[in-house]
């Protein structure tokens, strides 16, 4: 029954998706003032149908935490031995299961929105839902049709198959849920810009309303990422957290268009400029959700091993890509000429300091898509060829310095217009630091050259992050604003566990007989034993590795060579000593003929900052949304006290009162 | 004074980028990695015998006469099993095989050689892919036509099934 | 870091690299595969080469990160070739000239990869004339606007 009765909330879901699209379209035909009868559906619809998805992703979970082995895909993907957490988390570990979480997630967006959003226009309302619906509609065709979850073996499986070992492991219950809902919040911010534009209501109002999915979005975006990033890095047991892989770049390349737009945001809603500007980087941010799901599930991009990819999938995902970006992109070309330019600004002002950034970010998205997209290019004339490091790194930094450059300034000045002469100290200051560091490190040793940059960089930012709360009362200061130097303050303290990374890693791979000791950095690595261990699914070998820094206490470190059997795999789990200033990283590897064992060990100086900053930026953009929200409920407030106010004065006959400030 | 051309460019992007993942789509995805050594001389080598039954092999052993096949293969690759067959057919019309057994021990290609026959005149022993990455091989199993003068002149990915014979033999003699 | 989901998506879809238990030989590693150079600085030099290599039997990973036996062997090539003399540049032509521009992570200008770096240069370019548009213009006609 569970199998039917998911399924069944998909089709009524999908039936009501076509109902929120329809009902939506009709408040576009309705005169002001007067609502459409026919619109009054698609907010319900909106709702109900957000509570079917759940409830068809619920019923998927049940099936799994139950090992159901009738229903293939558990067959496929699960094992009855499993520990119930990762058969959990093994819902999600699929094609199939993780588009059930996408839609659940879309359609709970949608119906959130619906519920809870009265402060839009019902026309600009209307038609954000019937794209909403439409939206979710082709998701759910495409689930429906060519990647049914639900879909029974005609005889029940004995045993599950399992899940790649890789993906057994608490990196799974975090790092895809948070990314999806990312990539889902921001086809909530698709809908509403495609509603303002349709229904020309590109103005400040949409923008507060547009900013906290934006921000939302983004939040979990980045801790998305991070968290993929570190379960990477612990997992794959070779040291690497960044590869510019393609399916790294797919998450990447929203994430650079989300903050691009969550910046044009603040423009708009603060000043009304970047009308147009902000339309079309919402697009361009689902646009790249879109299309990161299509290189991973196409299959055009991954190569020597990536054959088995359904071609049915790809294309269908391209339909779909094609009927809403290159919809979208159509409707943009038509009706932005109409969206009437925002305010003026001068260069030295907040708002040029953004544009700047929000050039300077669009650039590195251009860069990235095209190092990602460039080998299928020429895959089609046959020539193979391999974009990695050595080109993304060098050709993104010539962007991002400048950004960070002007990123370090732009907090500090003035809306509309300033001059530069106003903030010459904290200029100096930032300059002073950013020479310094590097003149200092590159006197003391040879490092590669844009680490060390990165280094005076990250530094500097660190400083001027903090700056715009120089000569303000701490208590005073508004909690976005500590949102934005939370989140800046924490790409600096990234960026100097990325610098760091790269310029003082130390490598020790060796040979090693038990009682052997290697040195690595300041520390004495000595292999003490190796020894068999078993897990529930698994065995393994387990080294014993004492530690010890600069001849103190030894700590033991018990990194694992894992063979799972269902299915077969090897892993090697690596195990981490960390440090307030780094962190160990030793693997454990085969064992040669002469009985020695192979062990890598890394000392990598401050690499935890690397993800210490990614959750400060996340958290900044959670006091963002926070205070966003605290100042909104304080205006609906004093709104309502206001006419509240206004009716008490006006019974008393009293017409003089004052008008409350809308702002 | 507003240029609105710049409007209609996210869409010809995008179209470009569609149509190109379209067109990429259709086609059979090449999952393999060939060797950009065609038309050149054999890099020089000098392999011990992979076992005792038959002698190493060398560059020079591939220079002179007719041309011959270098087969790249191991005794623990599953599809070397499959191709076998193919390569005794092709020994039974009188091609001059010459493999190079990557990463292999003597036990194991004897053994494998004695259960799948031995379509061979010499074995190389190549223990750590030396000779495989300088010709440019990226797999096992593959198999090189290499011509009277020592020059390389076709590359075959994968196992060798019965229609890949006659190609074979085509190219050797292509290469004669 | 998303590679994770792409070994997740993999998974499902045909055999992955990072761990495969079938056909595997039971060698042990070639010298240089697993050990490092004495010499710190050609140690440096040969794993920086290392990690702008393709691993040729993985689902892009660099040899420096894959525990397939081949790339082993590629890092065995990498440190002796080093360590006789040779300069990382001869190294990864080496390789190139063997397996083409797929070995190298680190395109280099030539007939198939040109544009790689004339649209950045392009993307320069248009980003210097939008600034300057955007701008530059707003100095010029303020005051007569709003």
């Amino acid at each position: 029954m569970i199998a039917e009765i998911g399924l069944a909330a998909l089709w009524f879901a999908a039936a009501l998706a076509v109902l929120q699209m329809v009902s939506g379209a009709f408040a576009l035909r309705s005169a002001d003032g007067a609502p459409n009868p026919m619109a009054i559906y698609a907010r319900p619809a909106a709702v109900v149908q957000a509570l079917l998805a759940v409830l068809a992703f619920l019923m998927l979970l049940w099936a799994f935490a139950i090992t159901d082995l009738s229903i293939k895909l558990v067959a496929t993907n699960s094992h009855s031995m499993k520990p119930m957490i990762y058969k959990l988390t093994g819902t999600w570990g699929n094609h199939e299961g993780s588009m059930l979480l996408w839609v659940g997630v879309l359609a709970l967006s949608g119906g959130l929105l619906a519920a809870f959003e009265r402060r839009l226009p019902e026309r600009t309302m209307g038609a954000t839902l019937a794209v909403q619906g439409f939206v979710g509609l082709g998701f759910y065709a495409f689930l429906l049709l060519s990647s049914n979850p639900f879909e029974r073996l005609p005889v029940p499986a004995i045993e599950g198959v399992g899940l790649n070992p890789l993906l057994q492991d608490i990196g799974l219950a975090i790092h895809p849920p948070t990314l999806y809902a990312g990539y889902v919040g921001l086809s909530v911010a698709f809908s509403l810009a495609m509603g303002a534009l349709l229904t020309n209501q590109v103005n400040p109002s949409f923008a507060r309303v547009l900013r906290p999915w934006v921000l939302g979005a983004w939040v979990l975006l980045t801790f998305g990422i991070t968290a993929g990033s570190y379960w990477a890095y612990y997992e794959l047991g070779w040291g690497g957290w960044w590869f510019w892989d393609p399916v790294e770049n797919a998450s990447f390349m929203p994430w650079l268009a989300a903050t691009a737009l969550m910046h044009s945001v603040s423009v708009l809603a603060a000043r009304d400029a970047l009308r147009t500007w902000t339309i079309m980087l919402g697009v361009l941010a689902f646009s790249m959700s879109m299309l990161g799901t299509f290189l991973v599930r196409s299959g055009v991009l991954t190569s020597v091993h990536a054959f088995a990819v359904d071609p049915e999938r790809g294309s269908f995902i391209l339909a779909l890509l094609g009927l809403y970006i290159g919809g979208a992109f159509t409707i943009f070309a038509l009706r932005a000429g109409a969206v009437a330019e925002g305010k003026r600004f001068a260069v030295t002002s907040r708002e040029g300091a953004l544009v700047f950034n929000n050039v300077m970010l669009s650039a590195i998205l251009a860069i990235v898509l095209l190092g990602t997209l460039y080998p299928l290019l020429t895959e089609a004339f046959n020539v193979r060829v391999s974009v990695g490091p050595p080109y993304f790194n060098p050709a993104s930094a010539i962007f991002a310095v400048p950004m960070f450059l002007v990123m370090a300034v732009g907090p500090l000045l003035r809306w509309k217009e300033d001059k530069p002469a106003r903030i010459q100290f904290e200029v100096a200051l930032v300059a002073a630091v950013l020479i310094a560091v590097i003149s200092l490190v590159t006197i003391l040793g040879d490092y590669p050259f844009l680490p060390v940059l990165g280094l005076g960089l990250a530094l500097a930012l660190g400083v001027a992050a903090l700056l715009p709360l120089r000569g303000r009362k701490l208590t005073r200061v508004p909690v976005a604003t500590w949102g934005m130097v939370l989140a800046h303050f924490g790409v600096a303290v990234s960026l100097f566990g990325m610098a760091c990374e790269g310029a003082f890693t130390q490598e020790r791979l060796a040979a090693v007989a038990p009682g052997g000791t290697e040195q690595v950095g300041d520390f004495d690595v000595t292999l003490e034993s190796v020894t068999p261990v078993a897990g529930p699914n698994w065995t393994a070998i387990e080294a014993r590795i004492a530690v010890s820094r600069d001849g103190a206490e030894p700590v033991i470190l018990s990194p694992q060579a894992r063979n799972f059997w269902s299915p077969a795999q090897a892993t090697s789990e690596s195990a981490l000593l960390t440090r307030w200033d780094g962190q160990l990283y030793a693997v454990i590897g085969n064992q040669a003929e002469d009985g020695r064992w192979q062990i890598r060990v890394w000392w990598k100086p401050f690499v935890t900052f690397i993800w210490y900053g990614g959750l400060l930026i996340a958290l900044g953009g959670v006091l963002a949304i926070a205070g966003r929200v605290r100042v909104d409920l304080k205006r609906r407030k004093a709104e309502e006290l206001g006419e509240a106010r206004r009716a008490d004065l006006a019974e008393l006959g009293a017409h003089d009162a004052e008008p409350f400030p809308a702002e | 004074m507003q240029n609105r051309l710049w409007l209609w460019v996210p869409l010809a992007l995008f179209a470009f980028f569609a149509g190109l993942a379209g067109y990429m789509l259709t086609q059979e995805k090449d999952q393999f990695v060939e060797s950009t050594m065609i038309g050149e001389p054999l890099p020089e080598f000098a392999l011990d015998p992979a076992f005792a039954g038959l002698p190493g092999a060398a560059t020079r052993d591939l220079v002179g006469g007719s041309p011959r096949l270098l087969n790249i293969w191991a005794s623990w690759c599953l599809p070397c099993i499959a191709e076998a067959p193919q390569l005794e057919a092709l020994k039974d019309q009188g091609v001059e095989i010459i493999g190079i057994a990557i990463r292999d021990r003597p036990e194991d290609v004897a053994n494998f050689l004695s259960r799948y026959g031995n379509p061979y005149t010499r074995i190389g022993s190549d223990r750590i892919s030396e000779v495989q990455l300088a010709i440019g091989s990226s797999g096992v199993p593959e198999t090189f036509v290499i011509d009277a003068g020592g020059v390389i002149r076709y590359q075959h990915i994968g196992d060798i099934r019965e229609d890949d014979v006659p190609v074979l033999l085509a190219e050797l003699e292509k290469a004669r | 870091m998303m590679r994770v989901l792409l070994v997740m998506l993999l998974a499902m879809l045909a055999p992955v690299c990072l761990g495969p238990l079938a056909a595997q030989d039971t060698m042990p590693p070639a010298p240089y595969a697993y050990n490092q150079l004495d010499d710190p600085q050609l140690e440096a030099e040969a794993s920086a080469l290392m990690l702008t290599l393709r691993c040729l039997k993985c689902q892009s990973q660099s040899i420096a990160d894959s525990d397939a036996p081949m790339a082993g062997d590629m890092r065995h090539q990498v440190r002796s070739r080093i360590l006789a003399g040779e300069s990382p540049q001869e190294i990864r032509a080496w390789l190139v000239a063997r397996y083409g521009d797929y070995v190298s992570y680190s395109p280099t200008v030539s007939a198939s990869t040109w544009p790689l770096f004339a649209i950045p240069v392009l993307v320069l370019l248009m980003v210097g004339a939008v600034l300057l548009r955007r701008l530059g213009k707003r100095r010029a006609d303020e005051g007569t606007s709003e």
